[in-house]
């Protein structure tokens, strides 16, 4: 008998916390993109944990799309964060205020 | 709740949820409260490993050999690969807050979030709804690669064929975003900002014809 789902449910959310608060806090695109990757980590765990209570493996399905998207996401984020280095020698969040309208 | 379903677990997987749990916040603080983008992304290993750890506990063997693969064997090493690419593996104040209040705010703004979920999953009957819409995960005692990939091509198989769509999509914006584009950039001061930096960041081509407005 495995641990029971609350357990699993309650480390996501915890993690998703994390991951949120680095997004919010922290500067660095690059690292920001890692907190994103957390969160969707947490969403993951959270996919699983469920397909495996209910007996139901559409949340593994699900969870294989998630990686997928996540992956096309980082390729193309990480594109832009390279785009924008060539202009601006500067991977910081604050320094893309020339972006505002 | 948690009392009676917990005492119902084998020391194991007790032993084994607690490690892999421990690994995931560690990892997950070191993501966020590192200096170095570097120890960031190697922490960022060590959260997704303990979520590897923590699918194979839960039988998705499939999922969890692909987070290995996939998450920390591409997109963490892509990540290094631009930390070093850029050389930005320098440190970062984590200390200065250029926006007042930013700060308090996220962390006010998280707990309410993460107060709000937690007291819905503890009031919630979160079992409801007919079980196994989508196939069972221990039908026929098949294995788990069995089931996953039966379903991810039947039930699944427009959204299966989606991310093709989406993958070439990417692959092909990456390359777009990435090339570099002939002749001077045109952003004026963005241009002073790489002549500032030096050429040595970006790569041994000299500034000459890149940092002169068009």
């Amino acid at each position: 008998m495995s641990i029971s789902g609350e357990w699993y449910l309650g480390l996501a959310a915890v993690l998703f916390a994390i991951g949120a608060i680095g997004l919010l806090v922290r500067r660095n695109v690059l690292v920001m993109f890692m907190c994103i990757e957390l969160m969707l980590n947490a969403a993951n765990l959270t996919f699983v944990t469920f397909s495996r209570v209910l007996h139901d493996i559409g949340g593994q399905a699900a969870v294989f799309f998630v990686l997928v998207v996540a992956a096309a996401e980082v390729v193309v984020g990480l594109g832009i964060v390279v785009a924008i280095f060539r202009r601006r020698a500067s991977t910081t969040a604050d320094d893309l205020h020339s972006l505002k309208g | 709740m948690g009392d009676t379903l917990l005492a119902a677990a084998t020391v194991p997987d007790l032993i084994t949820f607690v490690v892999a749990a421990a690994f995931v916040l560690l990892g997950a603080v070191g993501v966020v409260t590192s200096r170095n983008a570097v120890h960031a992304a190697l922490s960022l290993v060590l959260t997704l490993f303990g979520v590897a750890v923590l699918f194979v506990e839960q039988h998705a063997d499939f999922l969890a050999a692909v987070q290995v693969i996939v998450y920390a064997g591409a997109i963490v090493v892509l990540f290094l690969f631009v930390i070093m690419f850029l050389g930005v593996d320098r440190l970062e104040d984590v200390e200065a807050e250029p926006l007042r209040g930013q700060r308090p705010l996220a962390f006010l703004l998280v707990a309410i979030a993460l107060g709000g979920v937690v007291a819905l999953f503890i009031n919630a009957h979160w079992v409801t709804g007919a079980h196994s819409v989508a196939g069972s995960t221990t039908a026929g005692h098949h294995s788990n690669v069995y089931l996953l990939g039966k379903s991810v091509f039947t039930t699944y198989l427009f959204a299966f064929e989606a991310t093709a769509g989406l993958l070439v999509t990417a692959v092909v914006g990456a390359v777009v975003l990435a090339r570099r584009p002939p002749g001077p950039l045109t952003d004026a001061d963005g241009a002073e900002a790489v002549e500032e930096a030096g050429a040595g960041t970006l790569d041994d081509t000299p500034t000459d014809h890149e940092g002169a407005p068009r």
